[in-house]
């Protein structure tokens, strides 16, 4: 072969090579950057940024947005953590629900949007995720970044042989040093992940928190799901929601217990570190069972999975699944309902520290008007009122 | 920190000798392979994913 046919070949390789690395580029950039608007309900008082709480993050990608909604009565705290796992969607858009339409008439309540920004800005490497999504509204439709379990590697980047998390000192899997929900209560001198854990552990601190909930979704072929996990000095509370809700909410939930030995996770630790009752809520998303068909976005928003329905043919399932799947809506309005009969059944029992909160949808209002119709239009509303995750 | 910037030095490094050995190769096969396993590097490097 001549040296000219060599130069030639090689060079049209390497455009070739150019070409794809420009398309994928372009498409993890815009993933990456894409502006999630959220446009505040009239109920927000305040926004802060978490670096308020700890000095250590600000500046980093994980510095994220804390919406603050006060009553003109005192009475307790209670902070929504959305956004620990990005890639459980129905955690995050639920706190988007409460950010854009809670009013609290008692109370503080305190809700993030993002806790781990960075896994915000990444899909699972391999699991050929949707980079995005969109909720169908009225005036179109809101798009929302897919995002990850863990933080993204350009933010925190190796990961180690070994983990151990501080300050237990157990082994937990290496990736894991990325997961906010492995690293509570976190460390000042730690990694990005670590640090954001500090950080929520100080707000909860500072801002004396009563009650944390913290939002997740679960595969169908994970025990733990659809549920109430409870830090022990919350027990009874979960205990009464899960019966109160599975009676007259339309839907069953249960509680389990935090397991002592199990640490790094926010039940386990914000109980332990804190005075605030740790609560973590388990909705279905068949988005993330490893038996999964396609995973496209049609999955992620509506749950429907012949793969999945067929495992639970096999008894491989912890939850029930059929042909109707476990749609967004569904999933949302789970975590909506069960966080207002828990606000409703802590201000019962403790009347010097209600909270009350109005105008956040019930599952069957989200289930009937669907996720987008209680989402808020940024182009028609107030600039000074809109802020980006 | 340093860790990470160390990390940083060697996806560039193993870069650099992947189209190195593109440059020298004489089987397309080859060149192909060696543009598929580059793109992550050069991913990483830009700060894309």
């Amino acid at each position: 072969m001549s040296v000219k046919w060599l130069f030639i070949r090689k060079g049209i390789s390497a455009i070739s090579g150019l070409i794809l690395l420009v398309f994928a580029g372009v498409s993890f950039y815009k993933s990456r950057h894409l502006k999630e608007p959220v446009v505040l309900s009239p109920g927000v008082s305040q926004v802060k940024k978490l670096s308020e709480y700890f000095t250590g993050i600000k500046g980093t990608i994980n510095d994220s947005n804390v919406y603050i909604l006060e009553g003109e009565k005192p009475g307790g705290t209670i902070l929504l953590i959305g956004g620990t796992h990005p890639e459980e969607p129905a955690a995050r858009l639920t706190t988007w629900i409460f950010t854009e339409n809670a009013v609290v008439e008692q109370g503080k309540l305190i809700v993030i949007n993002s806790a781990n920004r960075s896994a915000s800005t990444v899909t699972r490497l391999g699991g050929a995720y949707p980079p995005d999504f969109t909720i169908p509204t009225s005036w179109g439709g809101q798009k929302f970044r897919m995002g990850d379990r863990w933080s993204n590697p350009l933010d925190q980047w190796p990961d180690p042989e070994v983990y151990i998390h501080y300050p237990s000192r157990q082994e937990l899997a290496y990736v894991d040093i990325r997961n906010l929900n492995r690293t509570f209560p976190g460390r000042p001198n730690g990694t990005l992940t670590e640090k954001t854990c500090y950080a929520l552990t100080q707000l909860i601190r500072k801002e004396k928190v009563d009650i944390v909930i913290d939002l997740h979704e679960a595969e169908l072929q994970y025990p733990v799901i659809s549920t109430i996990v409870a830090h022990q000095n919350g027990l009874d509370l979960a205990a009464l929601a899960s019966m109160i809700i599975s009676g007259t909410e339309g839907f069953n939930i249960g509680v389990e217990y935090s397991p002592p030995a199990l640490h790094g996770l926010s039940h386990r630790e914000i109980g332990d570190h804190t005075d605030a009752i740790s609560l973590l809520l388990e909705a279905p998303e068949p988005f993330l069972d490893a038996t999964r068909g396609r995973t496209d976005r049609a999955l992620l928003l509506e749950g429907k999975d012949e793969f999945v329905v067929k495992a639970g043919r096999h008894g491989l399932l912890f939850e029930k699944m059929d042909e109707n799947g476990w749609p967004i809506d569904v999933r949302i309005g789970r975590h909506c309902s069960t966080i207002l009969q828990i606000i409703e059944l802590w201000s019962e029992e403790k009347p010097d520290k209600t909270v009350k909160v109005r105008e956040v949808p019930r599952y069957t209002d989200v289930i009937e008007k669907g996720t987008g119709y209680f989402l808020r239009n940024p182009a028609k509303a107030d600039p000074k009122k809109i802020y980006y995750e | 920190m340093i860790i990470t910037i160390l990390y940083y030095l060697l996806t560039g490094y193993i870069a650099f000798l992947i189209i190195w050995n593109l440059l020298k190769s004489k089987k397309w096969q080859e060149e192909i392979l060696y543009i598929i396993i580059l793109l992550p590097f050069l991913l990483r490097l830009f700060r894309l994913k």
